[in-house]
């Protein structure tokens, strides 16, 4: 369902797929969702008898995405993912690549694919991607909103067990799922949760809470992961061993400590509320009042007020705006999806300009 | 602390080398260290990245006993993975292995980085149903002669002629 000022304003992106912000993931509620903005589970798996992807001749991908394209078609699979639609990489435009990367979708090496033979499987609302040909043959991902963990692993796992009936996936007694990259070995798992933070960053204790994840094999990343940086107070949380712990054991210990943190965050925003309530209400309202009447402005600004504007959604200070409508413009005011809307290729000023535009227009101002 | 090298900029890479017995401190900034790093043996990377990272933990250009990589014997340097063709030496370059088989033909050489990665070397999650059935009943047998020792050590001789009993049926499946 699309709703509001967008009405009509993508085109498909190629195959079947369209570049729409209704992910699944964008919807804004469920548990902890003032705090939790998305779980992500996903599995990498390779089919044995071929070599990885980055060994693999033409002939042998095209075999590979051929198998599990089938695979995909394939009753259980169905039952299990929904329909779910294949597009290969080199069929869609670079700027459609990138909108995907934005969504969450697709990794950004996947997206800068440039051979045939690199695909990427997606359910309508996008709560389920598959990657093929990335890194491994197949990497399966469930995207949800809020702290959903284990529902985003009981999707995962039944996909995962329907594909496994198709396919003879890579397998040893030991080292369990084989991956190219021994830092995915075993389980080929890795859950991380998305959250916004902004009152562990105003108290200063992001770093020293998040720095402390290391140590319990967690680790955190900004909103477009490795080497992202952490903007609007977003943070990712994933875990890093795949070796010698259970699923279930990963997801509980990953989602107990989300729990934690989003306990100290609000914590700390009642404390904030409480000691220096006129000042945040301030902080607040002058963001929401840049972010109404700007008429041009960068990314970094726009996510770095936004995330003021979602705590004052979240505390109440701010009425008529809800989660979800804030979660499609971190979407929307990112660079490829901003071209899209425009349908054409826009210099940086240009997108810093459109970029106000979308906000104004979504936030009501003028 | 500035740079030794250029004293201009803060040093941030601190190198300590022991060569013939003596050992030598080398306080650098970053761009001094990478003019530098053909010269010192090492591999500086300002961009960190998974694949490079690990890379870097079993190259033989990051021994500090001068560049030639001593202390590596040859055939750790030649071990190559019989399906895919992969050098050992190619996949600590780029942190990839080739194929699945390359985890039997890296032996010991990659499960010692493994279990440097993830602190194990044995998978305790998931299995796949099909094609894996003697993984699940020696999995299932492991836990049950674990039982069994147990049961026996408690003096419960009951319950453990009955484990006894299901790993006698499970072994006759393998």
């Amino acid at each position: 369902m699309r709703s509001g000022p967008w009405k009509g304003a993508f085109r498909p992106l190629g195959g079947e797929v369209v570049v729409s912000v209704h992910s699944k993931w964008l919807e804004g509620s469920g548990p902890h969702a003032d705090i939790a903005i998305s779980s992500r589970v996903r599995l990498a798996r390779n089919l044995s008898g071929y070599p990885f992807p980055s060994l693999l001749s033409g002939p042998g991908a095209a075999q590979v995405v051929d198998s599990i394209g089938k695979a995909i078609r394939s009753p259980g699979v169905v039952k299990a993912a929904g329909i779910l639609h294949l597009v290969e990489m080199a069929d869609l435009p670079l700027i459609d690549r990138q909108a995907l990367v934005e969504k969450h979708l697709i990794s950004p090496q996947h997206a800068a694919a440039d051979s045939r033979h690199q695909a990427v499987a997606l359910r309508d609302d996008e709560s389920v991607s598959i990657m093929i040909n990335e890194e491994d043959h197949i990497r399966l991902q469930c995207l949800l909103p809020a702290l959903q963990l284990h529902e985003a692993w009981r999707a995962a796992t039944a996909i995962d067990d329907a594909l496994e009936k198709e396919l003879n996936f890579a397998f040893d007694e030991n080292y369990g799922y084989l991956t190219a990259c021994p830092t995915n070995v075993g389980t080929g798992l890795r859950a991380s949760v998305m959250v916004h933070l902004p009152a562990l960053v105003m108290t200063k204790k992001a770093d020293p809470v998040l720095g402390a994840l290391t140590q319990v094999g967690l680790t955190v990343r900004g909103l477009y992961g490795e080497g992202s940086q952490a903007t609007g107070n977003l943070f990712q949380i994933s875990n890093q061993v795949t070796l010698g712990v259970d699923e279930e054991e990963v997801l509980a210990h990953l989602s107990n400590v989300a729990k934690q943190i989003i306990d100290q965050e609000r914590e700390l925003r009642e404390n904030i509320r409480r000691s220096q309530g006129e000042r945040l209400r301030d902080q607040v309202g002058r963001a929401y009042g840049l972010l109404r009447y700007a008429h041009v402005i960068s990314t970094e600004e726009a996510l770095s007020l936004l995330s003021q504007v979602r705590l004052g959604v979240d505390l109440k200070l701010i009425e008529g705006l809800d989660a979800r409508q804030l979660n499609q413009l971190l979407v929307l005011i990112q660079p490829a999806f901003l071209q899209k809307v425009m349908g054409r290729e826009m210099t940086a000023e240009e997108r810093d300009i459109e970029r106000a535009r979308i906000i104004r227009q979504h936030l009501g101002g003028n | 602390m500035l740079c030794q090298e250029c004293g201009k900029r803060p040093a941030t890479v601190h190198i300590t080398r022991i060569v013939n017995g003596k050992q030598s401190d080398l306080d650098l900034c970053e761009e001094c260290a990478r003019q530098y790093q053909q010269e010192l043996g090492i591999k500086f990377w300002p961009n960190f990245s998974v694949p490079q990272f690990l890379a870097s933990l079993l190259s033989p250009d990051v021994s500090w006993e001068g560049s030639s990589g001593a202390g590596h014997t040859k055939t750790e340097r030649q071990l190559r993975c019989q399906e895919c063709g992969l050098t050992y030496e190619q996949f600590q370059k780029t942190g990839r292995l080739g194929c699945s088989k390359c985890y039997q033909y890296f032996g010991e050489q990659l499960r010692s980085l493994v279990r440097r990665i993830h602190g194990h070397t044995r998978h305790t999650g998931k299995v796949p149903a099909r094609g894996a059935d003697t993984i699940k009943v020696k999995k299932d047998l492991e836990r049950l002669r674990a039982l069994l020792a147990e049961l026996v050590e408690k003096e419960e001789f009951e319950r453990a002629a009955q484990v006894r009993d299901q790993i006698r049926a499970l072994e006759g499946r393998l």
